[in-house]
């Protein structure tokens, strides 16, 4: 656990970082229309009201995703970088339009921040890495192969279209589900036998299949970056002591999204019951495990809805209420601020989520 | 005493998962068990050893297994065996008394049950006799012998047979019994309100001396299910229409799904009626009504109207009685909506024109009621005009059952898909009509209530010739 003066600074240095951050974006030589226009609206002034982290969740709304589904994404280019062509990335559009958002730099500040995470003993540096997973129109596709690169190598990748995945489930088209993931899996093998790979990015689900068709350890991986979709203490529990071996095979669990970045994880064990929390990389996003209601925190150790604020100069999103729910837990050492612990789609308990083998 | 932890076992080595379950009880909702419960990906690596688990078993003759069913048979009737972890223990008392809390099965059906167990148990020898028609156990052993004068040999069809339990009735586990003998190592999903019987028999198996890699025993979800089904090369599954339909000619899949058991009555009978109706009765009630054997139909030529309410008035007025009450006929629902789901498809039924309650002059109440501190249904009897009202081949989770007039003639056709038949007629015609019928699994000719079954004859499929094929041999000399 964090010791109060690191929580201290941390927060301390969010509330820097948020009030650069409004500065830039509410600002008419650096923001985007998007935020200027809405400030407009407003009966009250952000670049004024808003200098910490707690004013910024009291005094903005939450974040609509249909804004980055409706609107152009024009709207979204902040003064400063209005002369660079920027990447579109999506999110969702298993139906209809998708969420999308624009970015320039921030993957590779993201990755490369990730990269320092991670033990040279699982993912060697000067090897190469493999993407199992969504690659299409994500944000995550170009992340991995910067993280490859910033770790001296390359990637290899073989795509899967999760709004077919998800399409085919919701329509009870198992067979179709099983014979495309089988396709994908075919794929990977192919590539596991011809070339050498130590690191793996793939769902769990994925990586599950894998593992039931190649000794994963003989074939030289040494360490999964793996991420997409839920993992309960069971089934983190199955990948680490099964799938991966009981460590042979160095398992990084991850939670992020193209909206956030990536959040990395508190090292799991039998010790903690295999309760995965993840931390934001903060001050460049700020995740909150909140009761909507009434915008407070839960308590530690109890559910509440996840409420992610990203906060880059490429991208403010005050706010955005997130599809999933998790335990909020208290600050790490090593990032000194509020986890999301088992995260789960919201309402996960009551209805069927459909999240296939993505 | 605390409350156990069911495991689960990965061929036989105990495995507590994370993630559990409560098995509840049906009354107050308390907390009698909790159970582990697996992702399917467990149960694929596991199944990967699928053939270790078959050497383990292959280390004994028959004969010896056939002597560890026996014993396994006593110290399941009769002894304290594991429950859970930390050396926990269960008595036969508690087991029947902790099984009845969850079931809502009275303590009467749930003896009735474990005697039918132990008998499958200590007559392994006779069951495995009916099912491989006489042959030589050591055969078996062997692989090969001489039958009857002819040379046979015998090969397994797979190397675990899969279970996906229910979780009506707990003598349903007496179909799985011969498999051990028969060196076929199980891998079960038990119904999730009835773990309690599977895990008992396991232990009593071990205890008996059965090595434990024989027993796979996973709680788990449906992506769990399926592949125990799709990877055992032999699986029994049991559940309603909708679950079984989706297996319905896959040979690899023995599907135990709803009976449509009837009763018929010839030309030639029906003018005794009267004098049928303890068997009708017993076929329709016994064991609260929820086993495939229960009668659902009584198929008669004529008097339907008369005899469905002659049964309307000895099950009408049958009321839930204490747990513990020898007398005690119906059985609660470990799941309320259960029963109030098959109230009200009853009752939209019966607002169908051509069927009327035979039972409801006679139940001075509802047929859905709370007593005892549970869920039940008081019995139905549903009079209807012909086959065609969707009440007349029916079959529900409790004391149910249509009486339907049909000429003699047409009585085979109308009848469909049926496990069993009990058909009470003299007329030689006739009951060579009923022995030529291709719809009946298991017929009884005479008053011989649908509920009574022959171990040493499969009632519904064979396991032996499920679990092993023949093949053509031939040996240099």
């Amino acid at each position: 656990m964090a010791n109060e003066t690191e929580i201290q600074e941390a927060a301390i240095a969010l509330d820097a970082h948020v009030a650069e951050i409004i500065n830039w974006h509410f600002s008419h030589e650096t923001g985007c229309s998007f935020w200027l226009d809405w400030a407009k609206e407003q009966d009250w002034n952000p670049l004024e009201e808003v200098k910490t982290f707690d004013d910024l969740c009291q005094k903005f709304p939450n974040f609509q995703d249909e804004w980055l589904r409706d609107l152009p994404n024009k709207v979204w280019v902040p003064q400063a970088y209005k002369n660079r062509p920027f990447n579109i990335f999506e999110t969702g559009g298993t139906t209809g339009m998708p969420k999308q958002r624009i970015g320039w730099d921030d993957f590779r500040e993201d990755y490369t921040a990730f990269s320092e995470t991670l033990s040279d003993e699982c993912f060697p540096k000067n090897h190469y890495w493999m993407m199992v997973g969504p690659t299409g129109p994500r944000r995550l596709r170009l992340a991995i192969e910067h993280l490859a690169n910033e770790r001296g190598c390359s990637c290899y990748f073989v795509d899967l279209d999760p709004r077919w995945v998800k399409r085919l489930i919701a329509n009870h088209q198992f067979d179709q589900a099983r014979a495309y993931m089988d396709h994908v899996v075919d794929q990977a093998l192919t590539i596991l036998k011809h070339r050498e790979v130590s690191a793996l990015f793939t769902t769990p689900k994925l990586l599950e299949a894998l593992a039931e068709r190649k000794d994963l350890v003989r074939a030289g991986i040494k360490g999964v970056f793996c991420g997409g979709t839920t993992m309960d203490k069971q089934y983190a529990r199955f990948l680490v002591e099964e799938v991966c071996e009981g460590g042979k095979i160095g398992f990084v669990p991850t939670y992020g999204n193209t909206l956030m970045g990536l959040a990395r994880h508190h090292p799991i064990s039998a010790e903690n019951d295999y309760s995965i929390a993840y931390y934001a990389p903060q001050p460049r996003a700020a995740l909150r495990v909140i009761n909507p209601e009434t915008n407070q925190a839960v308590d530690y150790g109890t559910w509440g809805r996840v409420e992610l604020t990203t906060l880059t100069k490429e991208f403010f999103m005050p706010r955005f209420l997130e599809r999933d729910e998790a335990l909020r837990r208290k600050p790490w050492s090593e990032a000194p601020w509020d986890g999301v612990a088992e995260v789960r789609p919201f309402g996960a308990m009551e209805k069927k989520i459909v999240e296939g083998v993505y | 005493m605390s409350i156990p932890h069911i495991p689960c076992l990965r061929f036989g080595v105990p495995y507590r998962s994370l993630n559990d379950s409560a098995v509840k009880d049906y009354r107050d909702g308390t907390t009698k068990a909790t159970l582990s419960q697996v992702n399917a990906g467990v149960i694929r690596r596991d199944l990967k050893s699928m053939g270790q688990a078959r050497d383990a078993l292959r280390k004994f003759s028959t004969r010896e297994l056939i002597e560890i069913s026996a014993k396994a048979g006593e110290l399941f009737l009769k002894e304290d065996l594991s429950i859970g972890e930390g050396g926990m223990m269960q008595s036969a008392q508690e087991y029947m008394e902790t099984l009845s809390a969850t079931s809502g099965l009275p303590h009467v059906m749930v003896q009735r049950n474990m005697d039918k167990i132990h008998y499958a148990l200590t007559h392994v020898d006779l069951i495995l006799n009916g099912l491989t028609r006489g042959i030589d156990l050591s055969i078996l052993d062997q692989g090969y012998g001489e039958h009857g004068g002819s040379p046979v040999c015998f090969f397994p069809t797979t190397e675990a047979l899969g279970l996906v339990m229910p979780s009506n009735s707990p003598a349903v586990n007496s179909l799985w019994l011969p498999s051990i003998a028969l060196k076929i190592p199980i891998v079960m999903k038990p119904g999730r309100e009835e773990p309690w019987t599977p895990y008992r028999l396991i232990q009593a198996f071990i205890a008996a001396g059965c090595p434990k890699e024989a027993f796979g025993f996973y709680s788990t979800d449906h992506e769990g299910a399926g592949d125990i089904l799709k990877h055992c090369g032999r699986a029994l599954i049991f559940g309603d229409k909708s679950t079984t339909d989706l297996y319905a000619g896959d040979p690899g899949v023995q599907v135990h799904g709803p009976g449509f058991s009837k009763i018929l009555i010839g030309d030639d009978e029906i003018e005794n009626w009267e004098a049928y109706l303890d068997v009708m009765v017993s076929s329709i009630s016994d064991n609260g009504g929820r086993s495939c054997v229960n009668a659902s139909a009584v198929i008669v030529p004529k008097y339907a109207k008369e005899i469905a309410d002659a049964l309307g008035k000895r099950l009408g007025p049958l009321k839930p009685l204490p747990v513990d009450d020898p007398n005690a006929v119906l059985s609660g629902f470990a799941n309320p909506k259960m029963g109030e789901w098959i109230d009200s498809t009853l009752e939209a039924d019966f607002s169908e024109k051509g069927a009327l309650d035979a039972t409801a002059p006679y139940r001075d109440g509802t047929r859905l009621l709370q007593a005892e501190g549970g869920t039940y249904l008081r019995p139905t009897i549903a009079y209807c005009e012909s086959m065609d009202h969707p009440l007349a081949n029916r079959e529900f989770l409790c004391p149910y059952a249509s009486v339907v007039e049909v000429d003699q003639n047409r009585m085979l056709s109308a009848i469909g898909p049926t496990l069993v038949v009990t058909a009470i007629t003299k007329d030689a015609s006739f009951k060579n009509q009923l022995l030529g019928a291709s719809n009946i699994e298991r017929l009884n000719i005479g008053p011989i209530s649908t509920m009574k079954i022959s171990w040493d004859q499969p009632h519904e499929g064979n396991m032996f010739e499920f679990l092993y094929k023949r093949r053509s041999i031939g040996m240099a000399a």
